[in-house]
């Protein structure tokens, strides 16, 4: 690619790139595309082969002139992957295997014929659906910060050329002064989402007020929530609109430095995040006098190691320095003293790829979508008990119900929904009576949970929510940096408090102690891990009292988890005696006579292991 | 324990590579993580040489990131997601049934050295969960009876090799 250092030259490759991009997804000249999904779970379900596969046989059949063939980022319904769409029909097969290659070459790139057996089927219509835009779990959804995932290739810096990249960096360098850039962001009502929901402009003001030669953009990748992959999947699907962001931030309060913080366990995004910095520091989109101004703007990467508290944007600041990723006191807060002391604002990843269409469009614009307090659209990881496991991008103020059951279809076979957990490990969950709640920052909190980052996990009837409370615990106990004691010990003996909960040996003091202990820590703790440490609980405690109290009191496990407090037992009226279980049997605790004697558990040596009751093929055991 | 010079050249290489960036401590360790799999004492000390940052403040700092390990892994790293979505999908119960069949628990590494098992915090496939990996394939919807398969699977690998 050419060298681009003027905007005049930036114009006319984005206009030449979108030329190629219509006429790729148009079809122009009897030319077909096929994009296959290059998210890290379809490429778990081996779509690289897919690929592969594709070029080999489109290479046999000579087709190479006619049929493109590449990679894009998610598609957001990671539990019907791997997609392959073929374009200009927008022909959406999912589920592919590798087996079925032949198949959709032969038949629809050759013959024209679509290959219904592909295509998805409406779970309640039962009709086949060909294009995406017409499956129920795309329907509602609006597509901002994953503007072009799925779409572009994102290892090609033309292709997001072509697809509204980088018109936001030329607007704000060549029309808008950077305090216009700060007054347009705060005009769109932009939160950070990385959960707190912070201001962003107003973030940038304050960071802009610095005098200072040196300041900083950081962009926080340290998406640590277990079951959230909202970040990773912007920055597998199109990482140029996030370095854009992070570029129209470091112009707009004058840093020329910005770092990327990504998890160490993000391979796909950490590579595809490199290459796109490399591709544009080719052409001269990063480094000095970019499109010939005065603006220079330079991006580099660092890897996290493992850490939850990183994402905490004082730890993370002191793991890019080199330390152990432990919370700074605030005040100062980063916008005054952050990187190497420097004015630093630290964005999560989402926020910066929302900002190039919020210049693209116009504060206004923007600030149509959403609720009053919460303007835009934010993406969740849709995940657990759920159908649809998967991404989606709503605008705020989309209710729960419409999340769970309208995109979400609804909880798998025929259970009942019971709890959605939002904000992970710092936030709460939310029971049917929130259902129409709608989503954004303030109703969320007033409900007791948080918008956090955006991991969103369904519960059904078998989850025991102070099973699920426990978990949690163990997380925060185990992520806990150590640093200020309410969270270091109080976690730990919260864990220990909760863990007699589901053994059985709690009393109603335990519980009192449990809340006492948990508004403590929420009180006395230095970061955010801490304060919000002791949410799961308290929500749980909160919305399933009845829970807590089958296990202290009755020592049952209503949902049958807590092993100390269920048992496997086998029906002797069902038992046809046929022995499997015993054979299968790790500890040998079951016994009878095959055709004789039904078999029985001996309780005093069950593991609990489920072995017996997954074999049984005659549904004689069930837990109790 | 005795460091081999192609190790200590290895380990110095590294950190000449990273000298001129700002502050590049954890840079250094993730890549000797990464090409040797941990990052002993005798290591520790030469980046201190290297660098000029205290062992003391480099103990702290691998031993804070789960990612650093002081002790080798096994050959097989079976990583058990422990993600919530997975969590809610029963992936304990696959995590048990490893730490059953080959006898020791998570963060642990069999005698034999073959096997080490992680209980790992997202993979981020929760569209597979229960999910986990070996090595960083990853191996979708696990169920209690498949386990025993993939032990099974890189048993028979280290047979044939």
């Amino acid at each position: 690619m050419e060298q681009i250092k003027s905007a005049a030259v930036l114009d006319k490759n984005i206009k030449e790139c979108t030329a190629i991009i219509d006429a790729k997804l148009k079809g122009e000249g009897g030319k077909r595309a096929v994009l296959i999904c290059g998210g890290t779970g379809c490429l778990a379900n081996n779509s690289d082969e897919i690929l592969h596969e594709f070029e080999k046989q489109i290479k046999e059949h000579g087709l190479e002139k006619k049929i493109s063939v590449n990679h894009v980022g998610c598609f957001g319904f990671c539990s019907q992957g791997p997609f392959v769409k073929i374009f200009p029909e927008d022909t959406l097969y999912h589920t592919v295997k590798v087996s079925d290659v032949k198949q959709i070459v032969e038949d629809d790139l050759i013959n024209g014929k679509i290959c219904e057996n592909l295509l998805y089927v409406d779970p309640a219509t039962k009709q086949k659906v060909v294009r995406q835009d017409d499956i129920n779990f795309y329907k509602k959804q609006l597509r901002v910060a994953l503007h072009g995932c799925s779409v572009i290739n994102p290892d090609l810096l033309e292709e997001s050329l072509g697809y509204d990249g980088f018109k936001a960096l030329k607007k704000v360098l060549t029309e808008m002064t950077p305090q216009q850039v700060i007054d347009e962001v705060l005009a769109s009502g932009i939160r950070g989402r990385g959960g707190a929901g912070f201001p962003t402009g107003k973030k940038w003001q304050f960071a802009a007020n610095q005098k200072s030669e040196i300041k900083y953009v950081v962009c926080n990748g340290d998406e640590g929530d277990p079951g959230a992959f909202m970040d990773r999947s912007i920055l597998e699907g199109n990482p140029f609109e996030v370095i854009e962001g992070m570029m129209i931030a470091g112009y707009a309060f004058g840093a020329h430095e910005g770092y990327f913080y990504v998890r160490a366990e993000y391979p796909v995004a950490v590579e595809r995040l490199l290459r796109a910095i490399k591709d544009m520091e080719a052409v001269g989109l990063l480094g000095d006098h970019i499109l010939g101004t005065d603006f220079s703007f330079r991006a580099h990467l660092r890897l996290g190691a493992g850490a939850f508290v990183c994402g905490e944007e004082t730890a993370l600041l002191n793991s890019i320095e080199g330390k152990r990723g432990m919370p700074r006191p605030r005040p100062p807060f980063p916008a005054i003293k952050g990187l190497w002391g420097k004015p630093t604002c630290v964005n999560n990843v989402e926020t910066l790829a929302q900002i190039p269409y919020i210049i693209r469009v116009g504060a206004t614009e923007y600030a149509k979508i959403g609720t009053v307090g919460s303007k835009g659209t934010k993406v969740f990881a849709l995940g657990g008990k759920i159908n649809n496991v998967g991404l989606v991008e709503v605008p705020m103020g989309t209710t729960l119900r419409t999340l769970i059951f309208d995109i979400g279809g609804g909880i798998p076979n025929g259970k009942k929904f019971k709890a959605i957990q939002t904000g992970g490990p710092s936030g709460g969950c939310l029971t049917e009576k929130d259902l129409d709640t709608p989503i954004d920052y303030d109703s969320l909190i007033a409900k007791g949970s948080m918008m956090g980052s955006g991991g969103a996990i369904v519960m059904d009837e078998d989850n025991c929510m102070v099973d699920v409370a426990h978990f949690y615990m163990d997380f925060i106990c185990s992520e806990s940096c150590g640093k200020c004691s309410p969270c270091r010990i109080g976690t730990k003996r919260l864990y220990e408090m909760l863990t007699q909960v589901t053994n059985g040996q709690a009393t109603p003091k335990t519980l009192e102690d449990m809340r006492a202990l948990a508004n403590v820590i929420k009180g006395g703790s230095l970061c955010a891990l801490g304060q919000t440490a002791a949410n799961p609980i308290l929500s749980t405690m909160n919305n399933f009292p009845d829970e807590y109290q089958a296990h202290v009191v009755d020592k049952k496990c209503p949902a049958h988890v807590c092993k100390k407090l269920m048992q496997y037992v086998i029906d002797p009226v069902k038992c046809k005696k046929c022995s499997k279980c015993a054979r299968n049997c790790p500890v040998n605790c079951i016994s009878g006579v095959p055709g004789k004697e039904p078999y029985v558990i001996d309780q005093s040596k069950c593991i609990k292991c489920g072995t017996c009751l997954a074999g049984c093929p005659f549904g004689a055991i069930s837990k109790r | 324990m005795a460091i081999k010079p192609e190790v200590r050249k290895g380990v110095e290489a590294i950190c000449a590579e990273y000298s001129k960036e700002p502050s590049p401590l954890m840079m250094i360790l993730s890549k000797i993580q990464k090409e040797y799999g941990y990052i002993p004492l005798e290591v520790q000390e030469i980046v201190s040489a290297k660098t000029g940052i205290p062992v003391a403040e480099i103990y702290g700092v691998v031993t804070f990131y789960s990612f650093f390990s002081l002790e080798p892994k096994g050959k097989y790293v079976l990583g058990i997601c422990l993600g919530t979505a997975c969590y809610v999908k029963s992936s304990q119960q696959i995590l048990d049934k490893f730490e059953q069949l080959l006898g020791i628990k998570a963060g642990q590494t069999t005698p034999d050295g073959l096997f080490t098992i992680e209980a790992i915090r997202c993979m981020g496939a929760c569209a597979l969960a229960p999910a986990m990996s070996v090595n960083g394939k990853v191996y979708p919807k696990v169920t209690p009876d498949e386990v025993n398969k993939i032990i099974a699977e890189y048993k028979a690998m280290e047979v044939n090799a």
